[in-house]
């Protein structure tokens, strides 16, 4: 022989109190208070039994109950409005109780609509292009290449003669191009050759940048055909970036 | 451009936008197509999917128009896209509905009428982009006041705010005296 309790999950006293008259079979209006205080007592109980947190809520309620079946146990209590208290606590227990079923029956009719993503769905959304707020394109190689022309013919074609040789490595651009974009997120392209004077050094920054792409350590990309050429440090420009330091370090070594 | 040319592009259209459509935001897409016959369309498309009961329905939601799912199919697609849609809890709810009717509405406003603290359940409701702190209130404190998102429209599948379910009415307030005590048996006057 088992006993079965049933306990539902009450989502506050006017919850319960308005299960309870329902169970009673009785109207707000006209609440047996005794017989239902002893019920939601009762409740209140059992709630504790099963170690449910019972709210302040709850007891508040309780008092409330307690309070009102007190005042109808007087002779007479009810017949005039009580000046000291100013508002009848049943009248007011009962304007809450129908106030709240309201919006409780409310809740269950917008439950009954077509609930997106429960009875209706919509298209999903198409994944967002990686680049981030504004929609970039993907720069190709022509359009690099394009851009490079464009920065050579930059340069004043007057110089008759290099007299010093740089020393600039791929790999020291390389560096000075990941320090840039820790400092800044976004370089143009454009920007990069903004100090280079020789034919020698564009070259070499624009390798620089192409094995940065290799190694994903940035992304090239391009808000429109023919529109600024912006580089971004990739996701993985930090484990990109400790590779390439790590080699210059070498290279340096060998060197000395 | 032919009736039926625009009732394709329109389709076309409905069919990759992200949310539901104003006419205005579909008039313009169009260039030139004058409102009365993109709507004429737009009841015409409907009136097709309902008519030959497609998988895909034409609604009116949240102010435009949108492709949506057959809710007779609602199983299959759940199955076919996995994941558990989340699913709204009952305080969840009864605080929506309340903010939806009662919208401006503070927060100690909501407690008063459902009885409880909605503390961490006006959280849950911002963060799902359902409600949305729209003013505050000219009292003490300042309190925020809470309105609906045209997300909760989407939700719930309503065209606008006034086409919320009709909240019954309080009629029964006004009734006064109420008599001692009272067996229930007898007593079976539901309202």
């Amino acid at each position: 022989m088992s006993t079965r309790v049933q306990l539902e999950i009450f989502e506050g006293p006017l919850d319960l109190l308005l299960h309870l008259i329902k169970k009673n079979e009785v109207s707000i209006t006209d609440i047996p208070i005794a017989t239902i205080t002893e019920q939601y007592l009762a409740t209140l109980d059992l709630m504790q039994t099963f170690n449910l947190d019972v709210a302040g809520e709850f007891l508040v309620m309780a008092a409330t109950l307690i309070h009102i079946k007190s005042r109808e146990l007087l002779p007479g209590g009810d017949e005039e409005p009580d000046e000291e208290e100013g508002v009848d606590p049943r009248a007011e227990l009962v304007r809450r109780l129908l106030e709240y079923q309201r919006y409780k029956e409310a809740a269950a009719e917008l439950e009954q609509r077509e609930v997106l993503t429960r009875d209706v769905f919509v298209r999903a959304s198409p994944p967002v292009e990686e680049a981030g707020p504004r929609e970039f394109r993907e720069v190709s190689v022509f359009e690099l290449l394009g851009a490079l022309k464009r920065v050579i013919d930059r340069l004043p074609k007057d110089i008759a003669h290099e007299v010093t040789l740089e020393k600039i490595t791929v790999r020291e651009k390389m560096t000075m191009l990941l320090d840039q974009l820790r400092h800044q997120s976004r370089v143009l392209f454009e920007s990069l050759f903004a100090e280079v004077k020789s034919r020698l050094e564009i070259v070499v920054t624009f390798l620089a940048m192409l094995e940065l792409v290799k190694v994903r350590a940035i992304r090239i990309s391009q808000d429109q055909p023919g529109g600024e050429i912006v580089i971004e440090a990739a996701a993985g420009m930090e484990e990109a970036a400790e590779l390439v330091v790590l080699d210059e370090a070498e290279e340096k070594q060998d060197g000395a | 451009m032919e009736r039926d040319e625009i009732k394709s592009i329109i389709e076309s259209l409905l069919f990759v936008a992200d949310g539901p459509q104003t006419l205005q935001r579909i008039g313009e897409a169009l260039d030139q197509a004058d409102r009365q016959t993109i709507q004429g369309v737009l009841a015409e498309l409907q009136a097709e999917y309902e008519g030959q009961n497609r998988g895909v329905r034409l609604v009116e939601v949240a102010g435009g128009y949108q492709l949506r799912t057959a809710k007779a199919n609602a199983d299959w697609v759940k199955k076919f896209l996995g994941g558990r849609p989340a699913r709204m809890g009952k305080a969840t709810l009864e605080t929506l509905a309340i903010v939806a009717y009662r919208q401006p509405i503070t927060k100690a406003e909501v407690e008063a009428i459902r009885g409880v603290d909605v503390d961490g359940v006006i959280t849950t409701l911002l963060e799902r982009n359902l409600i949305r702190a729209v003013a505050r209130k000219d009292v003490p404190g300042r309190p925020f006041l809470y309105g609906t998102t045209p997300e909760f429209l989407q939700l719930f599948n309503l065209k606008d705010l006034s086409h919320l379910p009709t909240l019954k009415e309080m009629e029964e307030i006004s009734l006064p005296e109420i008599p001692g005590e009272v067996f229930p048996v007898d007593h079976l006057d539901e309202s």
